[in-house]
């Protein structure tokens, strides 16, 4: 396997994000150290670092947890207490890790690092097997719409490179999955779960194959990372275009500009090109599109992900918070919504309160309506309760003050997802999807 | 006219970082009444320019650009940072760390000390002068441990505080820039970037840059096991980084990965004279930015965690 880290030649390549699923004792540090470390992205002022480090808290080998390793206040605890951001390149792909503790009471954690994947690395202790956690970290990716789940059968050094060992922790997984519905993508088909044996603490089969598994004919970590579909790449979506700034430089010296009504946004999904007949939402008019434009740059058609400037055919008032779909496609402005709620304050939500919901670029006050369950995250039990306290997830409906342009977050993540804010404290207390 | 297949390729990774930097720029424009952009003339704010000008042209930016200069900053990036704000035709406000230690509210310990942690002094007056309630600058989470957990939208309090464990929890791209008067929010468009994508994105969109950036010959001296710039001189006609008794003052040829405070901020041997050599030294460098260049950082395991909370960038 080539090891090069950055290949300056290589332009067209993608990036994928992902997130690592497990606690320390799973071994994810030292497997995030030792991606980087094998794809050459620790450079050599770092390691003398960790290095000095692992000597002086007594160890014989570099403690690549060590890489990991996050703030003084999470040291002097002991703990970690954030997600955090981590990145490698391989030359052909730009990967963005979401690094998010494992514990239960860090829930809102993994649903904060899981709304950004696209993959989730779930860590198994090999002399472990299946724990209460596995399964947490599995719903969790699940519900927060992760369609590609690695499994990481780690520490198979411990017990031997055993073939069985690895094959019966397997079985052991799909048969949960399929328990609890988690095989199941959201079209229906086969959830993408693939399983890998590995040793983070000596490097077999992350980047690296080693000899020590020989029975193992699967690809390497590397590789399926490499392989791993990039988000949006896999489903037919539909275009929406939330507005986030109106750009009228009417004052502007050059005469031709005073006109100029551009529409600015990032494509949230789906595609667009000039000529198409779109509506703006939530007031319904329609219009052509003119010219679509990044910077100076004039573009005949673009995709999701891309920021750009809408200009359109016929002058209509549109502002921050509208939404530009292609007209007949199927969405309507609503003022009662249905969704998954995880609560990620320290103060409780309470039934009472009005919030403020962010949904794509547009804000609405939101009275809650009812809570009809949450859910245990260790069993997907359902339990009745009347409130929610931080790491909840719950199905909760709101009725809105302003209508919301949606899509179910099954359909569609990005259109799908709002998050809850206190209005007192501005802090972002829950996230939401829409069932 | 590309065909309908082909608009299931994801982008490239430079076109994905750039898109998600200039949402996160037109997010500030649309939450933020009185944001400002913070621009030293570095690397990394010259990107943030250029995606500024993707994020808001024809229009003007919808924030003017702020310098907080330190006094100790190189000549050529001085020159530089003024003539890119006059190209632009944007608005270029400069507060000055000496302007704070006139008022009595930076004092220094020793004369030629570092003068980068009181920057945040300059900055916290400068957004009180303001009023901004939201400051948008370039660091990167690669940079440092204490920035890999920071937020894109950080939000600071009164004091211009960062508490690390009491962070705004960030999901999907739904940024929340929401501050109360006197609270102030940072955003960080190119957190995910690290130094490659720069250099990378600099030889796309052929970005201009100072000289410094490039390799020259400089008088340096040994000092510590670092290479430290000697004899510069300030706009003021002071010379600083005089060599002290028994170091020898010789001539290397050297550029900046980094552009700061002249007494921490040194160069390194090469002779890459092009961006495109710079990307070939970056894919192949075995020292981290900051590890190279950045002397304030070497402190202690946590120095950047410290100044941050403070009210660092």
């Amino acid at each position: 396997m080539t090891q090069t880290t950055h290949n300056a030649r290589n332009q067209n390549d993608s990036l994928l994000r992902f997130m690592t699923c497990g606690s320390v004792d799973d071994g994810k540090s030292t497997l995030i150290g030792r991606l980087l470390f094998d794809t050459k992205t620790i450079l050599a002022d770092t390691l003398t670092q960790i290095t000095k480090t692992s000597k002086k808290r007594g160890m014989e080998a570099v403690d690549l947890s060590l890489l990991t390793d996050g703030l003084q206040a999470e040291r002097e605890q002991g703990i970690t207490i954030d997600v955090a951001y981590r990145y490698f390149s391989t030359g052909t792909r730009k990967y963005i890790i979401a690094d998010a503790p494992g514990h239960e009471q860090y829930t809102r954690n993994m649903v904060t690092a899981a709304s950004t994947a696209n993959l989730a690395i779930i860590l198994i202790d090999a002399r472990k097997g299946v724990l209460t956690q596995t399964r947490r970290h599995s719903y969790l990716a699940h519900l927060v719409g992760i369609q590609h789940i690695l499994v990481a059968v780690n520490k198979m050094d411990l017990m031997n490179y055993n073939e069985n060992t690895y094959n019966e922790i397997c079985a052991d997984y799909l048969t949960f999955a399929n328990e609890i519905g988690l095989a199941q993508s959201r079209s229906g088909a086969n959830k993408d779960i693939r399983f890998i044996p590995m040793s983070a603490l000596n490097g077999d089969m992350l980047v690296d194959r080693l000899e020590n598994m020989p029975w193992y004919k699967g690809e390497t970590l590397l590789e399926m990372l490499e392989k791993a579909p990039a988000a949006h790449t896999e489903q037919n979506e539909e275009f929406r275009f939330p507005v986030q700034f109106v750009c009228r430089p009417h004052a502007s010296a050059d005469a031709d500009l005073h006109d100029f009504r551009g529409f600015m946004g990032r494509i949230e999904s789906g595609d667009i090109a000039v000529g198409d007949s779109v509506t703006v939402l939530p007031n319904g008019y329609q219009s052509k599109v003119k010219a679509i434009q990044i910077g100076d740059a004039q573009l005949l058609n673009a995709q999701t992900e891309q920021s750009v400037t809408l200009l359109l055919e016929d002058e209509i008032d549109t502002s921050r918070g509208d939404m530009i779909v292609k007209t007949g496609s199927k969405i309507e402005p609503v003022k009662q919504i249905e969704a998954f709620v995880c609560w990620l304050s320290e103060t409780p939500m309470s039934p009472a309160r009005t919030y403020i919901i962010r949904h794509t670029t547009r804000e609405s006050k939101a009275k809650i309506g009812t809570i009809a369950y949450k859910v245990d995250v260790n069993t997907m039990q359902q339990q009745a309760t009347v409130d929610l306290k931080m790491n909840d997830i719950a199905r909760v409906s709101f009725k809105l003050a302003q209508p919301l342009m949606l899509d179910s977050y099954t359909q569609n993540r990005a259109i799908g997802a709002f998050i809850v804010i206190d209005e007192s404290t501005n802090n972002t207390v829950g996230a939401g999807m829409i069932v | 006219m590309l065909n309908k297949n082909s608009l299931k390729q994801p982008l490239s990774h430079l076109d994905w970082l750039e898109s998600e930097a200039i949402h996160i720029l037109r997010e500030v424009a649309g939450q933020c009444s009185n944001p400002v952009l913070l621009f030293s003339g570095g690397k990394d704010s010259l990107c943030i320019l250029r995606l500024a000008e993707k994020a808001f042209r024809p229009g003007k930016f919808p924030f003017p650009l702020m310098h907080i200069d330190t006094g100790h900053n190189y000549q050529e990036v001085i020159d530089f940072r003024d003539q890119r704000a006059a190209e632009l035709g944007e608005r270029l406000i400069v507060r000055s760390v000496e302007d704070s230690m006139k008022r009595g509210t930076v004092v220094l310990k020793t004369p030629d000390e570092p003068r980068n942690k009181h920057q945040s002094v300059t900055l916290l007056e400068a957004i009180e002068e303001f009023a901004f309630d939201c400051c948008i600058g370039g660091a990167r989470r690669d940079e440092e441990k204490a920035r890999a957990k920071e937020r894109i939208m950080s939000f600071r309090d009164e004091f211009g505080q960062w508490d690390p464990k009491n962070q705004r929890p960030e999901l999907w791209n739904l940024y929340n820039a929401r501050s109360h008067k006197g609270e102030n929010i940072r955003a960080f468009p190119i957190s995910n970037w690290t130094e490659m994508d720069v250099w990378q994105y600099i030889e796309r969109e052929n970005l201009q840059l100072p000289s410094i950036y490039f390799a020259h010959n400089r008088p340096i001296i040994m000092r510590g096991g670092a290479i430290f710039p000697a004899n510069v001189p300030l706009a003021n006609g002071e010379v600083i980084n005089q060599p002290k008794a028994g170091e020898e003052v010789i001539n290397m040829q050297v550029r900046f990965r980094t552009v700061g405070d002249i007494t921490c901020t040194a160069p390194v041997i090469s002779d890459a004279d092009t961006v495109s050599k710079i990307v070939l030294e970056t894919a192949t460098t075995t020292i981290t930015e900051r590890g190279a260049t950045r002397l304030d950082d070497q402190t202690s395991d946590a120095s950047m965690e410290q100044r941050k909370k403070e009210g660092y960038f």
